[in-house]
């Protein structure tokens, strides 16, 4: 967890400067602003009104993903859209029903817009904007008007108008005799205001962002500018991958000299190297003075011949201490069938955590080379074109 | 009686017709399968989960990853082990352009040269026919772990446990034809040799299953009889596929939620007509609703297909008529040339095509036409979901009189109001009885 939030810092302050939280504080919406980099895709900031609205400690979402704020009525569908949303890294809006900490549902509009890198058009973070959505709801006695949030109204009068929880129920149950409310609690679109307003402060928080990014010299922007640039992955990918939690890399055969195109926490928590040291390097760096050159000959043999093997070998961290890996490699083929990476996957002999309660390292290798292989396969189907 | 001609999938490694005997030296009939003759003395891994309350409970920390760790660990295992007919990844896949985003895969390798075999479609509830196939004969090393339910706190797993004949055990096994990465059975309770049908209990551990793997892409399966299962063995599938699925993307209209807090939808701009369960209080409400609109399927004779989806989440269920309609000679002959069979994943949207000429030329008209021909034409989707509400209203009603005897009076008034839909019938009467 420790590394995670080292990581979630990193994220913020290396792009933007650690200047840009006060700026963000100031801004007056309800935002988070999440890393698809980062296993899980976590939540690395949440506004002062976001924080206030969902009734959380800033300590309590932090490092989080998103979907602790879903409930049992939230729209499956709706989440499903989000989620591929992401995957296409593209903007979304749309009405959604999440839940505060106590448990009381609203309806808010649900607005997520990617940032992306100036350089090389990578996706570097997601906002996500969310405007409630307040209605005015005539009250029981019909005379007076509430404002009230929707949702959480249907409840809140059951129990505040000392009718028992059964009676509650059988209002819940089969058809309401107030279809009406039913309705509008099924699906609450905002009007176009409340859209106006999202828009508004993803164009606020995306400016703050700039700007502050100007001062490291990593730029950002809210619309991809360039894609033609070597990126290795798409963010889509990367989320996958972010998900897997063992050490690993991914290498590219088709590249010159097969270089590293993705690297796991894992890996890097292992070899003590930082990300930006590993990609774009052939593997041979984890070899040292002492590792076997038929270890090594056995790895080329396998790659030659699109095969999977294991080896044990001596690897060294960037510190210089060697230490046995169980290293396995094995081809990861795309939608088209062919090969598009090799896996490596690491276990280190003797590792503390070697051991997850009764799991073989050997199984937990191979699951991990399936995750991989499903990823890739999945995530290069050309989902991205289906909006065609 | 109708039958169709197809040919048969082949689900496991010893599912061929003529069993040549073989020599060697081993206890039981050598093949170290799950019967009487290979069982003592054998052992598997065993998973064991704890019943979970809340679908929306965030998933506690395992022991062992359910899904990353365990079965796929075990699946790569038995792929390097070459216990599968081809590697499903070298086979070709691509999403279909346009707004559906039906998924295509090009498949020459399942598709053997078998003969066809007559399957009959007009009975959904068949007895277990012992001489028959079934996954009491699949060798060991095609199953991957036992799956169980635990009394303790916590899921558990033990890399090897004995195959506990008493309390036969639910299993998950490999299929050696498998249309994805990952493709398993689940089959539960296999020793008891049930035949093709939901009931309560292996639909609550169907929906563990995908709750237990915790995600949203890896969906399981049911086909009945008459519906393309094509083994009368109950069984459920299930794959991993990281791609939304047609299904799930098409909108929905609300139709009524149930006391328990279970939503039931219908699809809407989908070609095959269907009705999805979701929410609930309890994830044994959600089984419950779907389980006992299965039975009322069943029951009813009527051919249908299920889909779990969004770890649980989601239960999709379509009643269809294909197959008799191919028995009648009522398809049209180009879709019955593509010998595709729509069970529940080309119904959800991801179709296996066997002939290259068709995945070339795949797309949304064709996806579309095909399962068209699956749904039930309006009138009758109109009667099938009127049998099912009226099954559901009578257990709701049931359950109801029981927790809330008080209000009796006011809750015959609500079920009988179900009747927004012009076709339910109230069957308070009937009810009454059979309690």
């Amino acid at each position: 967890m420790e590394s995670q939030l080292g990581l979630i810092d990193q994220s913020f302050n290396a792009r933007y400067t650690s200047w840009v939280r006060e700026a963000l504080d100031e801004l007056p919406d309800n935002f988070t602003i999440t890393d698809p980099s980062i296993s899980g895709h976590p939540i690395v900031f949440a506004s002062r009104g976001f924080l206030k609205m969902s009734g959380y400690l800033k300590d309590e979402v932090i490092g989080r993903n998103g979907r602790i704020f879903q409930g049992p009525r939230t729209n499956r569908r709706s989440v499903m859209e989000i989620r591929e949303a992401i995957r296409e890294e593209r903007t979304i809006q749309l009405s959604l029903l999440n839940y505060r900490k106590d448990g009381t549902p609203f309806w808010m509009l649900f607005h997520l817009s990617p940032v992306f890198s100036k350089e090389d058009g990578r996706v570097i973070h997601f906002v996500s904007v969310q405007v409630p959505i307040l209605r005015k709801l005539r009250s029981e006695d019909g005379n007076r008007w509430q404002e009230t949030v929707f949702g959480s109204c249907r409840r809140e009068v059951c129990s505040d108008t000392v009718i028992e929880l059964a009676r509650c129920r059988a209002l819940d149950s089969f058809v309401d005799s107030d279809n009406r409310v039913l309705e509008a609690e099924e699906s609450c679109e905002a009007n176009d205001l409340e859209k106006q307003k999202a828009a508004t402060a993803i164009n606020s928080i995306l400016s703050v962002l700039t700007h502050y990014s100007e001062q490291t010299g990593r730029l950002v922007c809210g619309k991809r500018c360039n894609s033609s640039v070597m990126c290795p992955l798409s963010s889509s990918l990367n989320i996958s991958l972010g998900r897997i939690k063992q050490s690993f890399v991914l290498t590219d055969p088709h590249l010159h000299d097969i270089p590293i195109v993705y690297a796991s926490d894992a890996f890097l928590s292992l070899t003590g190297y930082n990300r930006h040291e590993v990609l774009g390097r052939n593997c041979r760096f984890l070899n040292g003075p002492d590792t076997d050159p038929k270890a090594i000959c056995q790895i080329k043999e396998s790659i030659q011949s699109d095969q999977a093997c294991s080896v044990r070998i001596l690897n060294y961290r960037k510190d210089g201490s060697p230490f046995w890996n169980h290293l396995h490699i094995s081809p990861v083929r795309n939608a088209t069938g062919r090969i598009a990476f090799y896996v490596g996957v690491q276990i280190e002999e003797g590792c503390k955590n070697e051991g997850t309660r009764g799991l073989s390292p050997e199984m937990r290798i191979l699951g991990t080379v399936g995750a991989v292989k499903v990823a890739v396969r999945s995530l290069s189907m050309g989902a991205g074109s289906s909006k065609s | 009686m109708l039958r169709i001609k197809r040919v048969p999938t082949v689900v496991s490694n010893y599912q061929k017709d003529t069993e040549e005997e073989t020599n060697r030296q081993q206890v039981g009939c050598g093949r170290n399968c799950l019967r009487s003759c290979c069982i003592p003395g054998a052992n598997l891994p065993l998973y064991t989960f704890k019943r979970m309350k809340n679908m929306m409970d965030e998933k506690r920390d395992s022991p062992v990853p359910f899904l990353d760790s365990l079965l796929l660990g075990e699946w790569e295992d038995r792929m390097q082990r070459g216990l599968f007919r081809y590697d499903v990844t070298a086979c070709e896949t691509k999403v279909i352009p346009g707004v559906s985003g039906f998924i295509a895969q090009l498949n020459e390798g399942r598709h053997l040269k078998k003969r066809p075999t007559e399957f009959r479609v007009d009975k959904v509830l068949q007895p277990f026919d012992g001489s028959k196939f079934n996954f009491t004969k699949v060798g060991q090393e095609e199953v991957l772990f036992q799956f169980e339910e635990t009394d303790g706190d916590e899921a558990q797993f033990f890399p090897s446990a004995p195959i506990d004949t008493d309390n036969s055990p639910s299993v998950i096994a490999i299929n050696v034809s498998p249309i994805e990465y990952g493709h398993v059975l689940l089959i539960p309770r296999i020793l008891e040799c049930l035949p093709q049908s939901i009931d309560r209990k292996s639909f609550l551990l169907a929906l563990h299953m995908a709750a237990e793997a915790g995600n949203p892409y890896f969906r399981l399966g049911y086909n009945s009889l008459g519906a393309f299962a094509t083994i009368n063995h109950l069984h459920f599938q299930a794959y991993y596929l990281a791609v939304p699925f047609p299904i799930e993307k098409a909108p929905t209209r609300k139709i009524t939620t149930l006391g328990s807090g279970v939503k039931i939808s219908e699809l809407l701009n989908y070609p095959v007509r269907g009705l999805i369960f979701e929410g609930g209080d309890d994830i044994e409400d959600l089984s419950n609703a779907v389980s006992d609109s299965c039975i009322c399927l069943q029951d009813n004779n009527i051919p249908y297909n299920v889909l779990i989806s969004d770890s649980g989440k989601r239960v999709f269920i379509f009643p269809q008529c294909y197959a008799e309609k191919q028995a009648l000679g009522e398809v049209n002959p180009e879709l019955l040339d593509t010998q595709v069979n729509p069970a529940v994943w080309e119904i959800s949207g991801h179709i296996v095509l066997k002939r290259k000429k068709d995945y070339e030329e795949a797309s949304e008209e064709n996806a579309w036409r095909l399962l068209a021909e699956v749904s039930l034409s309006e009138e009758r989707f109109e009667e099938v979901k009127a049998l099912v509400f009226e099954t559901i209203a009578c257990r709701e009603d049931k359950n109801e009189t029981v927790t809330h005897s008080l209000d009796a009076e006011s809750e015959e008034l609500d079920v009988i109001n179900i009747g927004t839909d012009r076709t339910m019938v109230p069957g308070k009467q009937e009810c009454l009885v059979l309690q």
